[in-house]
Formats: C-alpha cells, structure tokens, sequence
C-alpha cells in the first residue's frame, strides 16, 4: 500500500489473496431468459482477464452488472471490496468503464470530454490539467486533442474513452468489446496503450470480446461463456493443453460448448 | 463477504460526497451541455423562430378581437409573458429526446458509471436546459419591444424573470425526462411530446385569461405548473404587470414540482442504460 509500483513486488501467491472481482452465484434474468446463469469467478488485481463468447453468451450483460448499471438477479459481485448491489457509489469510485458503445461526446472535442469526466470523478482542480494533458498524452491524443470528437477514427475515439476512465486511477478497467469495428492497425494501438496504462496505474483490465485470437495475445487468463455460464476458465495454454499440443482456443470453445465461435459469434 | 482492496489503492479514493463535490459534478454536466450550444449557435437561432411567429400573427389578429378583456393593457401586452413562456416549455418539453438520443449514442454511458450521484446529473441536465430558455428570453422581449408591449427593464425584475425561466425550463425538462425513461424511444416520445404540448399550453393563463374559462378548466389551470409561471412573468416582465396568486405562490408551486420530477426522475433516470 506505500509501495509506488507494487505490482512489481506482489508474487502471485499475493494477488490471489487481493481479488479486485469476485462473482458468487451471479445471475441475472429478463422476464424467462436467463442472460446470466450462477457465474462465480474470482479476478486477481493487477490481472489482464478476458471474457469470450459468442453475441448473446452474456457477456455484456455481466459486464454491466459488474460496473453496477444494472442490479443482479440474485448472487453477489464484490469490486475493490464493494458490493455492486449495495454500495454502487463506492465501486463507481474505483472502476472505469468502456462500453461497447462509443460513449465520448461527438460533439464536444476530445478535451472537453477529458474535462467533463475530470469533474465527475472530482479529480482536485489544481491537478485537474495536468492529469488530463498526462492521459492525453499517453494514449497519444495530444495532437487532436482540440478536435471535435466526431472527427476522430473508431480507434482514436477508444483510445479518449480508455483516458477518460482511467482519469481516476481505478483498480479495475472494465471494457466491453473495445477492439470491434477496429482495423488491425487500430486494434494493435489500443492494446499498447492499454499495456502501457496499465503498467503506469497497476490497474486490472477485464475485457469481453469475440476476437481469440486478440484474447490469447493480451490476456493472463480469460473465460470462456457460453448460455449465461462460464463453460471453461484458465490461461490460454492451459485450456489448449487440455485438447492437446496443436489445439486453438476455438477447439476448445468447440469441444466445450459445441458451437464454432469463429463463424460471426453467432452460436445458433 | 469482503476481500481486499488492490495493493496500491489509496483507502479513501477521489469522490468523496460533499457539498462542493456535488456542485462540481452538477456544474460539470451543465457546462458541458452549455459547451455543445457554443459549438453549434445555429440551433439556438432556429428556436427563436416560433415565439415570433405567435407574438407577430397570432398576437396581432387577437389583439383585433373584441369581447376579450385582459385588464388594464393591451392584449400583445397580455401575450407576451404568455409567449415567452410558452417557448420555454416547447423548448424544455423535448429534452427528453437528448437523454434518449444519448442514450442509443452511448454517452449516457459514461455518466451512469462515474461516481456523481444521479441527483446532480438531474438537476445539472435541468439547469442546462434553462440556457436556452434565456437565450429565447433575449429574443422575446426585443421583439415585444419593438411591437410596442411595456416592458419593465428594471434590473430587479429582468433578474426574477431569468430566475423564474430557469425554474420552469428545469422543471418542464425534468418532467420531459420522466417521460423519456418511461417510452424509451424516439419515435415514442416524438408521439408522447407532441400530445402533452397541447393541453399543458391551452389549459393554462398563457394566451386567455382564467376568468373567461369554465370552472372544471379554471380547476385544472391552477394544478398546471406552466400557469405559475405565466402569472410570475406576468407580474415581473410588464411594467404595469400584476401577479393574480401572487409571487411567493408562483415561486414555491414551481419548486415544489421541480423538486417532485428530480425525485421522479433520479429513481428512473438510470434505468435507460439497462
């Protein structure tokens, strides 16, 4: 806790014992369909974890009731120590969040955006810019800084919403499908600056995504979901050892659910 | 159950709820509201086209009926607080429509999930709201000058009559958004809009006065909060203007129904991006 760069020090024996996330029993139903079924999982701070599945499987759904937009059913989700049903106000504190949807004002320039969430997270006025000009900076948004939004690549507007939740240094990233609809070269920038923000706060990054290939390549561990449930979960070499030395992580969905990812995330 | 907190996660992190806190957060989301209208003028210029289309035509042809008896002034006189009013509620009534419209786009994402408690994102969209409200204010009373209503332009009056359009932009938004969580949609709320513009407008003091209307609508002006507003901006912009139920009546009917939306309206503003 007084260490400036602690995830360095922490051995994995230690970030075990720190869950930032920890799902018991989490479900979540619309009317009779069961978007989220009993999901109990345990992320370790610091921890890069990815959750795949097909459109559908659950994932956003999981995803907003971690970052506290919509109320479980029944279960428990605890964030940095909170519960999300019980004190969402102190989760919000502690997590950023990128939905799947582009959230950054079009019609404010990439500043102001900075600025309008600099204020919601009551980041102190006298550290106000030279944090904003720091995030801008690192996710490499100076230049265009004071262009509208609406101007900006598919990339370039992920990369302001990847600064305005992070403003406030949380323990954990949430971040629902970030890459889709990103050419390859705008994929691959997100992830670095991803990598680097993280290095820089220390930050767990929990990610959704259809993209196996994106997932084997960042993540520490990932889950693979499929109807509402986690039907696999582990590093992506543990789970293609269990098929054997030539398997992808799309054998392993195959053989643990029985639908072919690939084919447009589409299990049916 | 708790488990523990990241290593290097400071025990009380930023956001902390106090007063100042909330003002900020309030603040933030009205200033960048008010950032956009800088960016883009044009709209506000578009909104001042009805006020003077009622004030020019419909006022001059009233003004030329006989049998309608207003008090003291002319008719324009009459009408002008009654028109101003009414652009302030055109105006606020489809609010809602941006809270919706940020919603599809994603950016009522990002406020649900920030630490400011949804009471300040309320009232900060309200007090948003009311810049436009003025802005069509500063139209209105240069077109009733030059059509030769008596205006009051003491300073003391001009700043009751912004404080009373803030009120009823706040509180006419704030009901809009009510109705935005409730239809969810545009093309729903383009319907709902429309059919609640109507009877808030006709069914108020705006363009005739109570005594000529039948009992069961005198009821139902005095329950319509667009009607204390009329009869404050009655009072404050004429300077021969007169208050019917009185200021401190007007002013506490609007606040207490500015107080019952933001109520309303913080349990289910968040239920939009659900």
């Amino acid at each position: 806790m007084n260490s400036p760069t602690p995830s360095a020090k922490v051995d994995a024996r230690e970030r075990q014992a720190t869950a930032i996330v920890e799902a018991a029993e989490l479900t979540r139903r619309f009317g009779d369909l069961v978007a989220v079924d009993h999901i109990s999982l345990s992320i370790a701070a610091g921890e890069v974890f990815a959750l795949i599945g097909p459109n559908g499987a659950g994932k956003s759904t999981l995803m907003k009731m971690f970052t506290t937009m919509l109320p479980p059913t029944s279960g428990v989700a605890i964030i940095a120590g909170f519960d999300v049903a019980k004190t969402p106000q102190q989760v919000r504190r502690r997590i950023g969040y990128v939905p799947q949807v582009l959230s950054a004002d079009g019609e404010l320039t990439g500043y102001e955006n900075m600025l309008l969430s600099a204020r919601l997270y009551l980041i102190p006025s006298r550290e106000r810019a030279a944090r904003v000009a720091a995030a801008l900076a690192m996710m490499g948004l100076t230049e265009a800084k004071d262009r509208l939004v609406q101007t900006y690549s598919g990339g370039m507007a992920r990369r302001l919403e990847i600064a305005q939740s992070t403003l406030h240094r949380p323990a954990v990233l949430f971040m629902d499908e970030p890459t889709v609809g990103l050419d390859p070269g705008g994929r691959r920038a997100v992830w670095g600056h991803v990598e680097a923000l993280r290095k820089e706060i220390g930050a767990a990054v929990v990610f959704s995504t259809h993209y196996m290939d994106e997932a084997e390549e960042v993540c520490d561990r990932l889950a693979l979901i499929s109807g509402g449930k986690v039907a696999a979960l582990g590093t992506p070499a543990e789970l293609k050892a269990r098929l054997g030395a030539d398997a992808t992580l799309d054998d392993v969905f195959t053989s643990v659910t029985g639908v072919h990812i690939a084919e447009g995330g589409k299990p049916r | 159950m708790t488990v523990g907190l990241a290593p290097d996660l400071p025990t009380e992190p930023l956001g902390r709820s106090s007063i100042g806190g909330y003002l900020t957060q309030m603040f933030a989301v009205a200033a960048a509201e008010v950032t956009k209208l800088r960016h883009d003028p044009i709209e506000l210029a578009s909104r001042a086209v009805q006020p003077i289309l009622w004030l020019v035509l419909f006022g001059q042809v009233m003004a030329h009926v006989r049998g309608l008896t207003v008090g003291g002034g002319s008719y324009l006189d009459f009408l002008a607080p009654g028109i101003l009013a009414q652009s302030v509620l055109f105006v606020a009534i489809f609010y809602g429509l941006s809270a919706i419209w940020e919603r599809d786009l994603g950016v009522l994402h990002r406020y649900m999930v920030s630490p400011a408690p949804r009471s300040a994102l309320v009232i900060g969209k309200a007090l948003a709201s009311s810049v436009r409200g003025i802005s069509q204010s500063v139209v209105i009373y240069v077109c009733a000058a030059l059509m030769g209503v008596k205006l009051s332009f003491n300073p003391a009056d001009i700043a009751l009559v912004l404080l009373f359009i803030v009120m009823a932009s706040a509180l006419f938004s704030t009901f809009s958004l009510i109705i935005a969580c409730i239809v969810k949609t545009r093309e729903r709320f383009m319907g709902v809009g429309q059919f609640l513009t109507m009877p808030i407008f006709f069914a108020s003091n705006a363009i005739y006065p109570i005594s000529v209307m039948p009992p069961w609508l005198r009821a139902t002006v005095r329950l319509n909060p667009l009607s204390y507003q009329v009869d404050a901006l009655r009072s404050l912009m004429l300077s021969a203007g007169h208050s019917e139920f009185g200021l401190p009546v007007d002013f506490a009917a609007l606040a207490f129904g500015f107080a019952v939306f933001v109520v309303i309206a913080t349990r289910m503003y968040p239920r939009l991006t659900q």
